[in-house]
């Protein structure tokens, strides 16, 4: 009887997992060995349980995943509940991450999900090198960008620049606007990372001060007035939080009354917190599609059983409906995600023989260069000012001032190139010291 | 991949029996990009920059602008920047921390920009905005008013206009405002 019923519940896997096929990736091995190992092995971690997020545990657990974590820092708020359809409204108030977790273990036996309350970046990095697949579902530039840098720095390159299989994060990410989405696949060091493509997302349109100050035409202006200008009159030095209701209800009642003082409709509070938190109204259609097509292709990379994404697709609901796979290509350069130029020093090179080192180097040919390490600004040969705090270090070996690490990552900026064709550039170096580690390759 | 990944698990135990010394936090793309404007400013004599909290964090840092030329000639007006691990992505926070009698600069220190809102673009840099800063002091428009008295003043009353500049600069009072001296 349990036999025939988890036969019946894996039965469309299964005719994913069990049988070959054309179109299946070079490394497929089809079997039950493979569906298990996907059961009881494989560890995903989902990154936000909002709209997205909660569609995706939803499908991951219905695809076959049985060790989901989610991370999410924020609470069910009522105006989520129409499309985060995992909550109540009792549960308004409570952590999304735990109530997502929980309501999906009810509904999918054998699925165990752990939800973590907290930031992304309250969590030390080695936390997310324990998942085999990353899947993000967030709504934020930043939080991608910072999630994409954690990922790559796993990433390690053998001394030919080859990106080594066994260190690739690879990443799921989605993301909705609205009627308009995307999903996408980040293999770093083989598929373009966050960063490498990151004027996908252009720069907010901002409006300019002036006009809010003098020329207010629509709600949104009113609003952006109270938050900017009337805020800081009002409130001297105490900074705006955003996620503070009486901050919000305070911006929203003065955009009222300039509202009300320009003869301008429409100012609510929905739209205050819209305008201030830039946030685009989600669609729950939108979130659904977007999701499946990441949950699929979390499937696809880890069991092999389908070529995946090559490497990004665009949905469009807003006029019928368009979609679009793009193939984009990595930035070979990327500071993130780039296998960098790899140096081998002596342990006793000090910091200015370093430097000359980088002017003769046929990949580098740099000049007037800056040396940044790990936040640390080891030498800054412009302004003024800094140079003369950082001219100290010049005469120090450079091992000591990497705090005696046998091999790393050490960044550059600097004039390229040679004569009238100089420009300026910043660069990944993968300094290693001799005779200190038997590896020579050096990570990402 | 899932081979892949139990490889990888053999060789992570192994790495954890090596050193269980945890990865140190990585600098984002942000700050990198920000470390190769600052590297490469090249001001001119009338304005220069300060780090109040020390050469490692530039993120926060100040400028202060002596205008040789118009109005605010003599005058020193400091500006904070704060700039977003998102840089570029996002355009640095510039506010006015000297109290100025100007038609594009209010009384809170919110600058009227171009650069820092509408028309940020990635592509600008840190040095674009300080001399995008510089020319405010040189050539005040009254088109983009933020301070709405001073910038009625300027258009109608040039010569009037320059007289309290220099009140403010002074340290004195224009109307109901009281300016503290900053020549
Ligand atoms: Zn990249």
């Amino acid at each position: 009887m349990a036999d025939s019923a988890s036969q019946s519940r894996s039965r469309d896997l299964d005719k994913l997992l069990l049988r070959s096929g054309n179109l299946v990736g070079p490394t497929f091995e089809p079997g039950t060995e493979l569906r298990d190992a996907l059961n009881e092995f494989v560890r995903v971690l989902v990154i936000g349980a909002g709209g997205l997020g909660c569609e995706l545990l939803k499908d991951l657990a219905f695809s076959g995943f049985r060790n989901l974590e989610v991370i999410d820092m924020d609470r069910i708020e009522v105006t989520n509940l129409n499309r985060q359809f995992l909550f109540r409204l009792g549960d308004v108030g409570k952590p999304k991450a735990e109530v997502a977790a929980k309501r999906v273990m009810e509904r999918v036996s054998g699925v165990d999900i752990k939800p973590h309350f907290c930031r992304i970046e309250d969590k030390p990095i080695s936390f997310y090198n324990d998942f085999h697949i990353i899947v993000l579902g967030l709504d934020s530039v930043e939080a991608r960008s910072y999630i994409n840098s954690v990922a790559c720095s796993f990433l390690e390159y053998d001394s030919d620049d080859n990106p080594r299989e066994e260190s690739i994060k690879p990443m799921v990410d989605g993301g909705t606007e609205g009627f308009k989405g995307h999903a996408r696949i980040i293999m770093p060091g083989v598929t373009p990372c966050f960063e490498c493509t990151i004027w996908l997302f252009p720069p907010q349109v901002k409006f300019p001060l002036c006009t809010l100050a003098e020329t207010p035409r629509t709600a949104a202006h009113c609003i952006e007035y109270a938050h900017l200008i009337k805020w800081d009159e009002a409130h001297s030095g105490k900074t705006f939080d955003p996620d503070d209701p009486e901050h919000m209800q305070w911006v929203y009642s003065e955009a009222v009354k300039r509202a009300e003082l320009f003869g301008i409709p429409g100012v609510t509070y929905s739209l205050t917190q819209g305008v201030v938190k830039n946030i685009i109204p989600a669609i729950a259609s939108t979130n659904a599609i977007i999701s499946a097509a990441c949950a699929l292709e979390t499937l696809k990379v880890v069991s092999g059983c389908s070529k995946t994404l090559t490497n990004y697709l665009t949905y469009n609901g807003v006029e019928g409906l368009h979609t679009k796979v793009t193939e984009f290509v990595r930035d070979k350069d990327c500071l993130v995600c780039g296998p960098g130029v790899l140096i081998e020093l002596e342990t006793s090179v000090t910091l200015k023989k370093f430097i000359d080192l980088l002017e003769d180097h046929p990949k580098l040919l740099l000049t007037r260069v800056s040396v940044t390490y790990r936040g640390k600004n080891l030498y800054m040969q412009a302004p003024p000012v800094l140079e003369e705090m950082t001219r100290s270090n010049l005469d120090l070996p450079l091992f000591e001032l990497v705090s005696k690490t046998p091999r790393d990552i050490v960044h550059v900026t600097g004039a390229a190139g040679k004569g009238d064709t100089k420009q300026s550039c910043s660069r990944k170096l993968r300094v290693v010291f001799k005779g200190m580690d038997v590896d020579m390759a050096g990570g990402a | 991949m899932i081979k892949l990944f139990k490889v990888k698990e053999k060789q992570r135990e192994q790495a954890e029996n090596e050193n269980g010394k945890p990865p140190v936090k990585k600098q984002s793309a942000g700050e990198l990009r920000l470390h190769k404007d600052i590297s490469e400013l090249n001001l001119p004599k009338t304005c220069s920059i300060s780090f109040p909290n020390g050469k490692d964090n530039l993120m926060n840092f100040e400028v202060t602008i002596r205008p040789d030329e118009g109005y605010y000639t003599g005058g020193t007006f400091t500006f904070s920047f704060s700039i977003s691990p998102m840089y570029p992505h996002e355009a640095p926070k510039v506010k006015c921390k000297t109290k100025v009698y100007h038609p594009n600069i209010d009384l809170e220190g919110n600058v009227c920009l171009n650069i820092l809102r509408e028309d940020w673009k990635p592509v600008l840099n840190i040095n674009t905005i300080i001399y995008g800063l510089y020319h405010l002091f040189t050539e005040p428009n009254h088109e983009d008013p933020l301070n709405h008295d001073a910038a009625a003043v300027l258009r109608d009353n040039p010569k009037m206009f320059e007289s309290n500049v220099r009140r403010a600069m002074h340290g004195g009072y224009v109307g109901q405002t009281y300016f503290t001296r900053c020549m």
